[in-house]
């Protein structure tokens, strides 16, 4: 992976200086919070409902045991000995000291990892596919291009103050797991018939209260032109995103405002002017960035080892594991292996120290000292043997990984919720350990197969609840927690917006309609027909009646 | 005389900032003697007038007026302020470059209004070369700001390579 040089490691020890200075300043009067405060969010910095809440930056995913363990220490330094993965490549911690995030600020500087721009109304973190690099259907490698956008966003001096904040997603394989059609900006990779390498251009999409999928501005761009083109996107956004009310100031209010060919006429009028510019990326600096992603000491191994298949046969845990959690590799032999933070009973997307400490040995064991983590809120071990799968699946177990769920209904996205942050009408947490308890049986969960949980506790969506296949929405009544369901929600190529089924429920009652729904599913379903197709040829009506009875049907009618 | 920051230094302010109060309006607004700074409305209400008293005049842009408004005077004016009215709205980071970068403005750009310590640094790179600093505000700590980062990524008006073209040299 990306390795700073004098010019990266410089600029983010000098951020540190910065940011120790502003809170100096702060802590004298000198700054007033207002002043502050956009300053700190810039640095990953909340004031929330306990203590602030701090996120760090994981750059398009990628972790190298070394950062893990570091992440592990300011655990257990600052914090309470854990963190939570987001749906966005970010590690936050919920209860640190605002004084001591300059010290753990140097502290993550000298792992090259840093929290710049993961909140506040600026370019944030750019995300892509977990599987970057080692998927069989990719198209072309996304993560360097990914490092050479992270340069050109990171203090980007013209657009530090965007009426909102703005998400940029990459994926670069035919099957989207970057979630790009709701990002302010998607980027497809792609190859045109003539070889040639670029970016079908999304604008505009996006969850939260309004949600909306993104819509193509561009079929092709060379991908020499990206960091042009995007400047004149942001540009366009800049000068003409609304700034009068927050709820309408991303930029995918601007694009409907405008129509879509509009926008786009705009925003390639304005590219006029920068195409083939300085910020054209070279040959040379593409291939400098590219060196750091080359393939890693691959062995020569039989494309299937016999000691692996004959280890699924005499274990069946084991061969369920290997059937949810692990996935087909490139390289022969090879396997890629997700460790689920899923485990029922603990929040999803947390993780302890210990347990930080425990994955970052696995992968310096397994996997060439390097994971991914996932916008599902798991961690991935890219590059493992196909031959040593049964070893590490005895030690993940041990600490807690080795769940066999993941795209099953237990692997939910959910955001911290009401327990933590100040943004949420309803608690998430409790609400998603009690569905998760009422799947606990393990047969009937693999018998349910594929489906998306996602759960929000509240409307800015961080659990991507729309685009769960099922999506559990925390609302708040006259100050009491209610959670509005929806079904039909995708991500992937055909990402779209679940539908909202009926009024609300209490919480208590949220994992009895769950259950109705899947019950429904299964006795509608044919032979190994997925929840989702089983919801596109039946429709919303028939589930609405499984749910709500016969007021459902009377409405239907 | 109030001080700015220009070029990097505190240095005693000639012009007179003209701003409209309310009831005020662009045609009768009192214009006081000496060098002004004056809106938008102004200028293109009474451009012959100002040019007339011999004195120095600028204008200064609101946040939503586009540099374009003043693509043709730019020869007549050494002052162009860009007005931020809260320091996280960052239009005026475009119109500075817009008018450096595309309109090949070579007089002053001064920020006026919400200019803080923290951004000087973001908009020196974007073509501001005054600063008036939000009343109250040091001066003299503030002009440290712009050394807060050597070397950045990208290009602007201060390096127009991006650091991966010289990196690579």
């Amino acid at each position: 992976m990306y390795r700073y040089d004098n010019y990266d490691q410089a600029l983010v020890d000098e951020r540190v200086a910065q940011f120790r200075d502003q809170v100096a300043r702060w802590k004298a009067g000198e700054l007033s919070d207002d002043e502050l405060r956009p300053l700190r969010l810039q640095n990953g910095l909340y004031i929330q409902r306990h203590a602030p809440m701090f996120r760090i930056a994981v750059p398009y995913g990628m972790l190298a045991s070394r950062q893990l363990r570091c992440l592990a220490e300011l655990g257990r330094k600052y914090d309470r000995g854990y963190g939570h993965f987001t749906t966005r490549h970010n590690m936050q911690f919920n209860w640190p000291k605002l004084e001591d995030v300059p010290e753990m600020l140097a502290d993550l500087a000298r792992v090259e990892m840093h929290a710049i721009q993961t909140s506040g109304n600026c370019i944030r973190n750019i995300t892509t596919d977990q599987f970057a690099g080692v998927a069989a259907d990719e198209i072309l490698d996304p993560r360097p291009l990914c490092e050479i956008m992270r340069q050109w966003s990171t203090f980007h001096p013209e657009f530090a103050f965007l009426p909102r904040k703005f998400k940029i997603a990459v994926n670069g394989a035919r099957e989207d797991r970057a979630l790009t059609w709701f990002h302010d900006i998607g980027l497809h990779i792609v190859k045109t018939d003539d070889g040639l390498v670029g970016f079908r251009v999304i604008v505009g999409g996006g969850l939260g209260r309004t949600p909306i999928r993104g819509q193509i501005v561009r079929e092709f761009l060379p991908w020499q032109d990206i960091l042009s083109y995007c400047e004149a996107i942001i540009r366009v956004y800049n000068r003409y995103g609304r700034r009068d009310n927050a709820y309408k100031a991303r930029i995918k209010i601007l694009v409907q405002s405008l129509g879509v060919t509009e926008f786009a006429r705009q925003v390639e009028e304005e590219w006029e002017h920068l195409k083939g510019g300085p910020a054209t990326i070279t040959q040379a600096e593409y291939e400098r960035v590219t060196a750091f992603f080359g393939a890693p000491a691959y062995e020569t191994l039989p494309v299937i080892d016999e000691a692996f298949v004959q280890q699924q046969a005499d274990s069946v845990p084991f061969a369920r594991w290997v059937e949810r959690n692990v996935r087909p590799h490139r390289v022969p032999g090879y396997a890629s292996v997700t460790l689920s933070l899923k485990k029922p009973g603990t929040a999803p997307g947390d993780i302890t120290s210990d347990q930080m400490d425990a994955a970052a040995a696995l992968a310096d064991d397994y996997s060439f000292g390097e994971l991914r983590v996932t916008h599902e809120q798991n961690l991935v071990l890219a590059d493992v043997e196909q031959r040593r799968l049964f070893a590490l699946w005895q030690e993940a177990k041990a600490a807690g990984f080795a769940t066999p769920n993941i795209g099953l209904l237990t692997d939910m996205i959910v955001c911290p919720g009401g327990d933590f942050c100040d943004l949420a009408n309803a608690r998430s947490i409790p609400v998603a350990n009690a569905v998760q308890a009422r799947f606990d049986d393990l047969d009937y969960l693999w018998d349910i197969g594929d489906i998306d949980l996602n759960f929000s506790g509240c409307m800015n969506s961080c659990g991507h609840h729309h685009v769960g296949n099922i999506g559990i929405l925390g609302v708040d009544k006259a100050n009491e927690e209610w959670y509005q369901i929806t079904i039909g929600g995708e991500q992937g190529n055909d990402a779209r917006l679940g539908k909202v089924i009926g009024p609300s429920f209490a919480a208590a009652d949220v994992p009895d309609v769950i259950e109705k729904i899947v019950r429904f599913y299964i006795a509608q379903r044919t032979d190994d027909e997925r929840f989702i197709d089983t919801f596109h040829r039946l429709g919303t009506d028939p589930f609405k009646v499984a749910v709500y009875g016969d007021k459902a049907r009377l409405k239907a009618a | 005389m109030t001080q700015i920051i220009k070029n990097r230094q505190a240095v005693a302010d000639e012009y007179s900032i003209i701003k409209l109060a309310e009831g005020d309006t662009p045609e009768a607004v009192a214009l006081p003697a000496g060098a002004v700074l004056v809106p938008l409305s102004v200028w293109t209400t009474r451009k012959t007038e100002l040019l007339a008293r011999g004195t120095r005049v600028g204008v200064w842009l609101d946040a939503g007026e586009g540099p374009e408004a003043l693509a043709a005077d730019l020869d007549q004016l050494p002052v162009i302020g860009v007005n931020f009215p809260k320091f996280v709205d960052g239009r005026g980071y475009t119109t500075a470059r817009l008018l450096r970068e595309r309109h090949g403005y070579h007089g002053e750009i001064r920020a006026i209004g919400d200019v803080l310590q923290d951004q000087l640094f973001l908009m020196a790179r974007c073509g501001f070369d005054a600063f008036a600093l939000k009343e109250g505000k040091d001066i003299a700590k503030a002009v440290n700001a712009f050394e807060t980062f050597k070397t950045p990524y990208q290009a602007a008006v201060d390096q127009p390579n991006p650091l991966f073209r010289r990196r690579a040299a």
